[in-house]
């Protein structure tokens, strides 16, 4: 048939497409769209698998002398739910708002290069299906189970071919390395359709935060996956070719992979925060109805943050011994992080104040955010302290610190994005009512188990032990904390509910439900595949406002 | 009023903004330059730890042709670019053949070097702790050498075919910083492996 056969055919009645075809457009889609989705809905599979892993071990954990996972089942548990946490459910989850905001905020069609963004994504989910084929293929069933057991930061020289015998590990390393290619894939990306695809109008300074933050993001991206696949890479010749990086015996030293991992560790959590900053920025304002407060002072302790957390990485081996000069080193420069996050808190605070208020749901998690981000901050801030740190390093202390910023602060920032730009997603609200059920249930769940986390920890219970006897007292919180987590699985479901309740049933949300100002609100919700059928021209911050009030712009006080 | 004033800046003013490539490239080197980093840091902190030999006094000798070759090929294949930005064909094409064999007479002196210190020194990455970690640098470099003649040979089998024209001097450009990168990379792994570490 001839082309124009086929175009009259098409425009008469659009033929019904088979469900291949919908298939194998998605999987060769360039749509940063698309495949923004695609990273969002990979990680929520695997948000559902590494949160299953986690209430195992809960149960495990609810009553002492427990039988219910074995020691060798209880660590791959903890090795696989960590892993898959940081590299399969984070990276990718706020990697995949990033391909979908930014080009919409800046006034783009499309990321810089396409192609590379489907190969990042595709490259980083086989990662997250080879890390769990080691569960099926592992073969390394020599009584350590098939999944890899050695923690999610893998301690040499536990690593070793000697005492980790089988593929597990090699599953692991393998998995790491793949999925940092594509995050280093897609940070560049990133990087470079900020950089060099904004619309007519849009320099730096009026850059949305949110664009600005996933620059920082990708900053460390580079300066952190760097280092992580580099010590992959010698964990690789160690165990395929027999090399000796961390090898005691001929010379080689654990603490190096030590230094090698946490270089990139702690900039990951960064990584892994500022994407949750970068979503407060654009929520709080619009929910206050006011200009986010200190524009220029957010942008500077964003770039800040992206430096200063290169220097602080050895106070998480404060327990190995630093030696003095060390000591108060990692102490310093850790506090000094506090200042710039302190610095945003602030202004937050300010961008609130005297705001008229909207308390819808992905407000109600920013605000959930503010708090449960500042107490995290202060335990970070004890912990920083060396001989603090010396009590209570590998304890529960640290566990409940480190979860109130993955999943009090970073998680509901997650929730926060997720009820705000859903209806761009797929033009129809959430439900308010489901949202406002799942936020209290999980902010009861959530501090159910994680503020009681902290009591075994004073107490001194460490971290990853399979079980505990019963004359030690810590029975009893450790049933509270298995009730919690299923307190916020159940949040978890109703939420998974009302994202596929509102798809068929939601309120049609238009282009700008929530009156806001930045361009994705230009176009409508979906937004069609090239985004603008205008480039749009900006002339302030605050686009849409502009448009919407043209007796009073912002092009007036910026 | 003042509205209408910021519309017509705007309007008249002109949009520029960074070239693609360039940024790409600048933001691959930074994530590169992490890794190589990391692996020099491990050579450094390995230097002199061996518990057996042989060590790098005894087997390593500089290796100074092999090196000039490589940081000659940085100017060469700049002068392709410029060539090629002045739509000198031929010209781009003879600079980049020159740059592809100086980078591989660098090669072919690395793998001189590596055949007489496995078969006659006996280092291999097994031995000690020098073989481990000056087979990893010095690979993890070559590696990155072996990738950039790839694709420096593919752009001159286009540039043979007739393909190349001025429109992809910019491209060019872009390659060319990789190579430059890879260079300014065996200037610090030359000064560790070659002049520190012996």
């Amino acid at each position: 048939m001839n082309s124009t056969g086929t175009a009259v055919l098409a425009s008469a009645q659009p033929p019904r497409k088979l469900w291949l075809d919908h298939v194998q457009e998605w999987l060769t889609t360039v749509d940063h769209k698309r495949i923004g989705l695609m990273y969002i809905g990979y990680a929520l599979i695997f948000l559902v698998v590494a949160g299953v892993e986690a209430l195992l071990m809960r149960i495990q954990l609810s009553a002492p002398d427990n039988h219910f996972l074995s020691p060798e089942v209880f660590n791959c548990m903890f090795t696989m739910h960590g892993t898959t946490m940081v590299f399969f459910v984070g990276m990718p989850i706020l990697f995949g708002f990033g391909n979908y905001l930014v080009p919409l905020m800046i006034g783009a069609r499309d990321m810089a290069f396409p192609r590379l963004n489907a190969f990042s994504f595709w490259i980083s989910a086989f990662g997250g299906l080879l890390l769990y084929f080691s569960f099926l293929g592992g073969s390394g069933l020599y009584g350590a189970g098939s999944a890899p057991d050695v923690g999610w930061f893998a301690y040499a020289p536990l690593t070793a071919k000697l005492f980790s015998p089988g593929h597990s590990t090699d599953y692991w390393t393998l998995s790491i390395l793949l999925s940092g290619i594509g995050s280093v894939g897609t940070a560049l990306n990133l990087i470079v359709t900020i950089f060099t695809m904004r619309c007519k109008g849009m320099t730096m300074t009026r850059l949305p935060l949110l664009c600005w933050l996933y620059v920082v993001t990708s900053w460390l991206t580079f300066l952190a996956l760097g280092p992580l696949t580099a010590a992959q890479i010698m964990l690789c010749l160690d165990r395929f070719a027999g090399s000796h990086f961390f090898d005691v015996q001929a010379g080689g030293s654990a603490v190096l992979w030590m230094h090698f991992f946490w270089i990139f560790g702690h900039p990951e959590v960064y990584i892994l925060v500022l994407p949750a900053f970068a979503f407060a920025n654009e929520i709080i304002p619009v929910f206050s109805r006011k200009p986010i407060f200190g524009y220029p002072a957010m942008v500077a302790a964003s770039v800040l943050i992206g430096f200063i957390s290169l220097g602080v990485w050895a106070h998480h081996m404060f327990t190995v011994g630093l030696g003095p000069e060390g000591n108060a080193f990692f102490t310093l420069a850790t506090m000094i992080v506090s200042v710039p996050t302190g610095i945003k808190i602030f202004n937050w605070l300010a961008t609130i104040w005297g705001g008229k208020i909207r308390f819808a749901t992905p407000m109600l998690f920013s605000i959930g955010f503010l708090f449960q981000f500042l107490i995290a901050g202060l335990t970070g801030i004890m912990l920083s302290v060396a001989p603090f740190d010396w009590q209570l390093g590998n304890s529960y202390f640290v566990v409940a610190h480190f979860h109130y910023v993955l999943v009090g602060a970073i998680l509901y920032m997650i929730f926060a994005a997720f009820y705000y730009w859903y209806p761009k997603m797929f033009g129809r609200m959430l439900s308010e009512k489901l949202g406002k059920w799942h936020f209290w249930l999980f902010t009861f769940g959530f501090h159910l188990t994680f503020d009681t986390m902290h009591i075994p920890g004073l107490l001194g219970m460490p971290r990853r032990v399979f079980t505990y006897p019963a004359d030690r007292g810590w029975a009893m919180l450790n049933q509270i904390e298995t009730v919690g987590g299923f307190i916020q699985a159940i949040a978890l479901l109703l939420f998974v509910w009302n994202m596929i309740q509102s798809y068929r049933t939601g309120k049609e949300a238009g282009p700008d439900p929530w009156d806001a100002w930045t361009l994705e609100w230009a176009t409508s919700s979906p937004p069609p595949h090239y985004n603008f059928a205008v480039d749009p021209v900006v002339h302030s911050r605050r686009p849409l406002w502009d448009r919407k009030h043209p007796e009073s712009p912002d092009t007036h006080y910026e | 009023m003042s509205t209408q004033a910021v519309a017509l800046k705007a309007s008249t003013e002109e949009w520029r903004l960074p070239d693609k490539g360039k940024v790409g490239i600048a933001c691959l080197i930074v994530a590169e330059s992490a890794i190589f980093i990391i692996f020099v840091l491990a050579y450094v902190f390995y230097m002199g730890k061996s518990l057996s030999g042989p060590t790098p006094a005894q087997v390593l000798s500089v290796p100074i042709v092999g090196t000039i070759c490589l940081l000659s090929s940085s100017l060469t294949v700049h002068f392709a670019v410029v060539s090629l930005e002045k739509n000198r064909i031929a010209l781009s094409n003879a600079w980049l053949a020159l740059t592809i064999l100086l980078g591989g007479i660098f090669l072919g002196g690395t793998a001189i070097e590596w055949r007489k210190l496995i078969v006659d020194d006996g280092l291999t990455i097994r031995t000690n702790l020098f073989g481990t970690t000056y087979y990893s640098l010095v690979g993890l470099h070559a590696s990155h050498v072996v990738v950039g003649l790839i694709l420096l040979i593919s752009v001159l089998l286009f540039g043979l075919a007739g393909k190349l024209d001025q429109s992809h001097a910019r491209r060019l450009d872009v390659l060319s910083y990789y190579w430059h990168f890879v260079d300014a990379v065996w200037v610090v792994v030359f000064t560790v492996v070659y002049i520190l570490g012996r």
